[in-house]
């Protein structure tokens, strides 16, 4: 099963190689990670996507509970929540191939952020599912350079991660 | 008044009480050092490999429930130090190491002696710190004791960087720390407490299963008390013999690989288990699909929540400090209307009396030959039972652990997370520092002892009359065992050739030395040793049967019932 881990942790230096060393030396597996300081600059709000049963995500929770410097973790998949993921992509675009990106970026509701003679970057935000659906919908030939922010994820309505 | 840095990490040891560090110095700790000469409320132990200082240290925390110091230098002493670090995060020891390091401005240039120490031991240590500001000294030598004592205890490392050893501050010592990002729950669940006192209760053939969180929480004599009053089998892990009297009608041995009948069936068979600090690990319940394929339930009771259902799934899980759910259970017992199962209670001892009369610890005496199990017999006897006996790693581990009946806690020291060849001689130095008038011995074997036989120099400095336990079979006995049984008899590299001569070898350390190659000559030699020669260290090299083997065994990956007899070969 595909989880989503919110961590909070003290923003120090190391912090993050704690979480990963972490991940590597157990065998833990990571889909995606992402981090940065939150409001509070004193803390970092990290979010890892991994895949692994039950049995699996449980350890792996415990064992981020146990490093120093996390404060608070919690499994965001288990009850409602929202997920989002940035990806800017290069594309060629050139004849008739500039109308169709155009016409496949809007209905993913992407933006296209920077035009040349020959090349877009389009900028699209949403699950993981759908920026999947969008590197499909195009023609891969034309896909020069792709980058993804990795998911990052929030409880919906009361649910808070705070300190 | 301000103080450079090395002034104020003396300070801090200070104020922590700190009696003796280990350590070696070198030119990143040097300040420190300076300032270590100019005082005398703690001492320093000049090991001569910088793993035997933190070993030292290690075994000084295991046998005196303190927290070990040691300190080394930048670069290879601290790479030195790793094993001494992976061998006491593995059994969760309290250590505070403090490294040097290059000055901060030389951090990253691949400076003389520098290296990546807080990322060459992260995945060894409870935490560690690299200290960049002087003003954060104080504060984080603090925090690393703290950590380091609390909780599930382990190593803290703290690395100073030489130029903060040498800029001044304040020094104003924290009377206590708080952490927001770290709590360790201390008192168990009230009811789950209550809900694993009703299935003990109910229990028709319950089991107790105790490691090394009973001996690093001091919870020895609390255990005691409850199994008493239970009237259960109770088993010690290899970690935590000590735990429970070794001599007690209701201790049914050491479990795991090498256990007894007794204590593998009975964990096998039983239908409550009760586990109290300990992990269910590898060499112990041996491979968990079997384990799991008898129904039972399971209270685990653990500091460290992470150990707790992560290689057996249990039933009633109980987070915090050993003794503190053990007294709450107590309490919970006085009360409680219910009583023990006892015709039940009867006829699962009567079984458990059938497995012990298979008497799995005999072996075959012989005139000729030292058998290595009859030297410990004898060490046990010689020394009343009441020594502390370190050991390396290896077949004479497992003979001290089967052969020896710790009473007390404490007084097993022995690496067996990590598994470290050369912990036995520095760990019997630690022992022997924290416990000035005590008898250690170090049972060894003649190729782990020769893994940090250096420190034969630092014993003559400091006068340590450690007995040195040597049962020599000129084999990587355990290596060799597995061959025999598992590789065709193919002695791959385990046999030990071109041996010192070990009576010349500790004589020329200053020491005494004896060898012993006849099983009559093995308790007068004893004797002398632990008599006559009460105040040396006496270097016993018994001559031991090269054949011998660890006996019962399971092995890799069988079920813990499945296991090799002496008898069945």
């Amino acid at each position: 099963m595909r989880h989503i881990i919110s961590i909070l942790l003290e923003n120090e230096a190391g912090a993050l190689s704690r979480v990963s060393g972490l991940f590597s030396a157990r065998a833990f597996n990571i889909e995606s990670l992402t981090v940065a300081p939150t409001e509070d600059a004193s803390l970092s709000r990290m979010t890892i996507v991994s895949v692994g049963s039950d049995d699996v995500i449980e350890q792996i929770t415990k064992q981020l509970n146990k490093l120093i410097e996390v404060v608070k973790v919690v499994d965001l998949s288990e009850a409602p929540h929202i997920e989002r993921e940035l990806m800017l992509v290069k594309v060629r675009a050139i004849g008739k191939d500039r109308e169709e990106m155009k016409r496949v970026a809007d209905i993913f509701r992407g933006r296209i952020i920077d035009v040349t003679e020959s090349t877009y970057v389009v900028e699209l935000t949403g699950n993981t599912s759908k920026l999947d659906a969008f590197i499909e919908a195009i023609d891969r030939t034309l896909i020069l350079e792709a980058v993804r922010t990795g998911v990052c994820g929030i409880g919906r309505g009361d649910r808070i991660l705070r300190v | 008044m301000l103080l450079t840095g090395a002034e104020i990490v003396i300070r801090c040891l200070q104020e922590e009480k700190v009696e003796f560090v280990f350590g070696y110095p070198g030119g990143s700790v040097l300040y420190i050092y300076d300032e270590l000469f100019k005082q005398d409320k703690f001492k320093h132990v000049l090991v001569r490999h910088e793993q035997a200082a933190v070993h030292a240290a290690d075994a000084y925390s295991r046998s005196s429930q303190k927290v070990g110091v040691c300190l080394v230098t930048s670069g290879p002493g601290v790479t030195n130090a790793v094993t001494g670090i992976a061998t006491a995060y593995m059994d969760s020891i309290p250590l505070v190491v403090i490294t040097g390091q290059v000055p901060t401005a030389y951090i990253g240039q691949d400076a003389f002696q520098e290296c990546d120490t807080v990322g060459i031991t992260r995945p060894c240590v409870k935490h560690n710190f690299l200290v960049k500001d002087v003003k954060d000294l104080a504060t984080t030598i603090k925090k690393a004791f703290y950590l380091a004592k609390t909780g599930r205890p382990g190593p803290v490392l703290v690395d100073i960087p030489k130029d903060v050893t040498n800029h001044k501050c304040e020094f104003d010592y924290p009377k206590n720390i708080v952490m927001r990002s770290y709590n360790p729950v201390i008192k168990g669940h009230s009811g789950q407490i209550k809900k694993a006192m009703q299935l003990l209760l109910d229990a028709k053939r319950p089991m107790v299963y105790a490691g090394g969180g009973v001996i690093l929480s001091d919870a020895a004599e609390t255990l005691t008390k409850l199994v008493k009053k239970l009237g259960f089998p109770i088993t010690n892990t290899l970690m935590g013999l000590g735990g429970y009297p070794g001599t007690d009608q209701q201790f049914v041995g050491m479990l795991g690989m090498h256990g007894t009948v007794e204590a593998n069936m009975a964990m096998q068979h039983c239908d409550v288990l009760l586990a109290i600090g300990a992990r269910f690990d590898d060499r112990v319940i041996g491979n968990p699909a079997h384990f799991n394929e008898e129904s039972r339930k399971i209270i685990h009771i653990d500091i460290d929540p992470s150990s707790i259902s992560k290689r057996v799934k249990v039933d009633v899980p109980i987070v915090g400090n050993v003794p503190d759910v053990l007294e709450d259970m107590l309490k919970l017992i006085e009360v409680a209307e219910a009583r023990s199962d006892a015709k039940a209670l009867a006829a699962w001892w009567l079984q458990i009396k059938e497995w012990r009369a298979k008497n799995c610890l005999k072996y075959k005496q012989n005139s000729n030959v030292i058998m290595p199990q009859y030297v410990i017999e004898k060490l046990y006897e010689v020394t009343g039972g009441d020594a502390f006996i370190t050991s390396d790693v290896g077949q004479h581990q497992l003979w001290a652990a089967q052969y020896y009946k710790f009473d007390k806690p404490r007084r097993w020291i022995n690496s067996g997370g990590l598994g470290t060849m050369g912990f036995g001689l520095p760990a019997a130095m630690g022992t022997r520092f924290a416990n000035p008038d005590a008898t250690v011995a170090c049972v060894t074997g003649e190729a782990s002892i020769q893994m940090c036989i250096q420190e034969l120099s630092t014993c003559k400095q400091y006068r340590l009359p450690i007995k040195i336990i040597n049962l020599n079979n000129r084999y990587l006995g355990m290596v060799r065992q597995w061959q025999e049984m598992f590789h065709g008899n193919r002695y791959a590299e385990s046999y030990i050739n071109a041996l010192p001569d070990f009576v010349k070898l500790a004589e020329a350390y200053g020491h005494v030395g004896m060898q012993i190659t006849q099983p009559g000559d093995v308790e007068p030699a004893l004797r002398r040793a632990f008599t006559e020669h009460r105040n040396d260290l006496v270097f016993l090299d018994f001559i031991t049967d090269q054949t011998a083997n660890v006996f019962p065994m399971v092995a890799a990956g069988k079920g813990l019932s499945q296991m090799i007899l002496a008898e069945d070969l």
